[in-house]
């Protein structure tokens, strides 16, 4: 017993091989080496397969021993005794003795799991609760909507309150950055229009109809909804992650606490740079469109820059340019909206940022390319 | 006599920028010992902790930790040494997308052989060894409080036995309560399993209730080291103030009435 040394007395000689040894001297079986987390893959199913109606373990020659070792033999003494045998531990040492008895009062009692229910029952539960959680969405987007809408008349009323730096940040971050990509979607939208169009039009000889092809579809829907879904994909994430962090780190608490409005102040100037922005978005979209597809038609079809002009203004009425330009305000509501809602369901872990963050763009897309196709349909029984 | 020295520090310097924040510290913690590093705000004893856990180089001096250069060595090696320390962070530092159950198994995945079924088993003796419930184990870190937070820290710190534990102020933000019971686990736990404890606390009752020795942080190195006794007898002004303030007092009264 004196030779046992203390734990984590023996410094280990080779971190990388660390060995358990188990040998039979008589009626005892001695185990030596390490009997630690390290070893324990190879020594627990040789522990566990000893047999016998009362066994003797003798600990004096390990050189280490941890909580996992412990566990070990107390897995081992709890297997034989349900098989109503025994086990000794023979020549412990005092830290061994103390290490044991501590992990037997640590271990936990498992409460036998919950049945898990499955069946008819349960998907139907399943159902119900998502149909609840598409209504509650609906409701709360509402609610969110109403919010903006409210402090927007408040601040109208006060307009000491209004923070336009924050407004003009927002209004560059969501707006002016966009300049870039917004235009050159646009630009390679009205290229493949022009090229896709010359090449069906040129069969019929009525290649001059290219230019209200482009123009139509351009100043109608392309120009504004697919600006829409790049500042959806671009400015809903961003809203949700910079507002969910902040809810992340308790700083809207925060906010709270000190008589700071979070909808007034997070927002109304995300929400109203967008309803500015947007339609001017659009509105370079439909420029650098139109752009595109002039270039192309000359090049393709021999257009000329004047022709295509006067072509445009002759024959497209102004209906179209406001037809598209109507949708964008509300494009830019919904992609605001659902930003900030998004941002205000973020939990206390970074998953749920990323989690609500993706399911931002994908909804406000999603919402976008719907209002879309309500506004098509009212349009269309309005004979505009 | 002549006591093992697990961690070797000498002529440590660290600086942020111009800024230096520990300048020729030398320090020697023994093997068994919980040590407690004190100091005031800023003197850097968080940056010391992150120094020999290796998150920090210092930009000078020896790190020798287990007698083995711990700077300048393989990454393979700094990973064996790593691999025997464990770290506990001031609110846990947990995985937020991880249960606490397998947070507490992320150490264990590093060790070949170990079955899923063990890791399991071995976690759960963790965690109910860290003083938390069993059915903490299949909570999210965002469903726990402070306090069962810094447990799930010590039981993921703690999950591969290692010799050195690090405890970055372990009480901190605790109701007095959960403090106290804290500290009677770390006492625990360093006795039963022979562990090595580097204490970074502000928290005079854990260091009446837990530490061997006590290390003073000031002037950019360790000024005083020594038993809570010695540290009284000090006449630093801010060791006396320290040790003698009113809170140091009700410190000191608590534990004799205990005693």
């Amino acid at each position: 017993m004196a030779e046992a040394p203390a734990i984590g007395e023996q410094a280990r000689t080779s971190s990388a091989d660390p060995a358990f040894g188990l040998e039979q001297q008589g009626d005892i079986w001695a185990l030596h080496g390490e009997l630690t987390v390290r070893t324990l893959g190879a020594a627990l199913p040789r522990l566990l397969a000893l047999k016998g109606d009362a066994l003797a373990l003798d600990l004096s020659g390990l050189t280490r021993f941890d909580t996992s070792g412990a566990w070990a033999l107390l897995k081992l003494r709890e297997q034989q005794h349900a098989a109503g045998h025994d086990v000794t531990l023979h020549a412990q040492s005092a830290e061994q003795k103390a290490l044991v008895a501590r992990v037997e009062q640590a271990i936990p009692e498992v409460p036998a799991p919950d049945a898990t229910r499955h069946g008819i029952q349960h998907y139907l539960a399943v159902l119900g609760k998502a149909v609840v959680g598409v209504g509650r969405f609906l409701a709360e987007i509402l609610a969110m909507l109403g919010v903006f809408l409210a402090r927007l008349a408040h601040l109208a009323r006060h307009p000491s309150q209004f923070r336009l730096t924050a407004l003009v940040y927002h209004a560059d971050q969501v707006g002016w950055r966009a300049v870039p990509i917004v235009s050159l979607m646009a630009f390679l939208i009205g290229v493949v229009l022009a090229f896709q169009g010359a090449v069906q039009l040129r069969q019929f000889g009525t290649e001059i109809f290219v230019v209200d092809l482009i123009a139509i579809s351009i100043l109608r829907e392309l120009g504004i909804l697919l600006t829409a879904i790049i500042v959806a994909g671009r400015t809903a994430s961003s809203f949700t992650a910079a507002i969910g962090s902040m809810k992340m780190r308790e700083e809207i608490d925060a906010m709270n606490t000190l008589a700071i409005d979070p909808a007034t102040v997070l927002f109304v100037p995300r929400i109203l740079a967008l309803l500015i922005t947007l339609p001017i978005l659009g509105m370079i979209a439909n420029v650098m469109g139109l752009f595109g597809g002039a270039l192309m038609s000359w090049i393709e079809l021999g257009i000329s820059p004047a022709m295509f002009l006067t072509r445009l203004i002759e024959d497209t009425s102004m209906d179209h340019v406001l037809v598209g330009f109507v949708k964008a305000p509300v494009f830019a509501l919904i992609i605001g909206v659902i930003g900030c809602h998004a941002g205000m369901q973020v939990g206390g872990n970074a998953e749920s940022l990323g989690q609500q963050t993706s399911a931002a763009v994908v909804r406000a897309i999603f919402a976008v390319i719907v209002a879309d196709a309500l506004f098509s349909v009212f349009f269309a029984m309005m004979n505009i | 006599m002549e006591r093992d020295v697990v961690i070797r520090l000498r002529g440590i310097r660290t600086q942020f920028g111009t800024q230096v924040v520990h300048d020729d510290l030398n320090l020697d913690v023994y093997r068994g010992e919980v040590l407690g590093v004190v100091g005031g705000s800023g003197t850097g004893k968080s940056v010391l902790l992150r120094c020999i856990a290796g998150l920090r180089p210092p930009q000078a001096g020896e790190i020798s930790i287990f007698g083995q250069d711990a700077l300048h060595c393989s990454e393979s090696e700094r990973r064996a040494i790593d691999q025997r320390m464990g770290v506990m962070f001031q609110d846990g530092a947990l995985f937020s997308s991880l249960t606490v159950r397998e947070n507490v198994e992320v150490p264990m995945r590093t060790v070949p052989g170990l079955s899923a079924a063990m890791r399991r088993e071995l976690a759960d003796l963790k965690i109910s060894m860290a003083g938390l419930p069993y059915i903490a184990g299949d909570k999210f870190p965002s469903e726990l409080s402070g306090g069962m937070r810094k447990r799930a820290g010590l039981a993921r710190a703690l999950a591969l036995d290692p010799e050195i534990v690090f405890l970055d102020e372990p009480t901190a933000g605790l109701d007095p309560i959960g403090a106290s019971a804290f500290d009677e686990l770390i006492y625990g736990l360093s006795q039963s399993m022979g562990l090595t404890v580097f204490l970074v606390t502000h928290d005079l009752d854990t260091l009446h209730a837990t530490c061997d020795r006590i290390a003073v942080l000031a002037e950019k190195r360790v000024m005083y080291t020594g038993t809570m006794s010695d540290m009284l007898e000090v006449d630093h002004p801010w060791v006396h103030e320290y040790f003698h303030g009113p809170r140091a007092r009700a410190a000191l009264d608590t534990k004799e009435r205990i005693a």
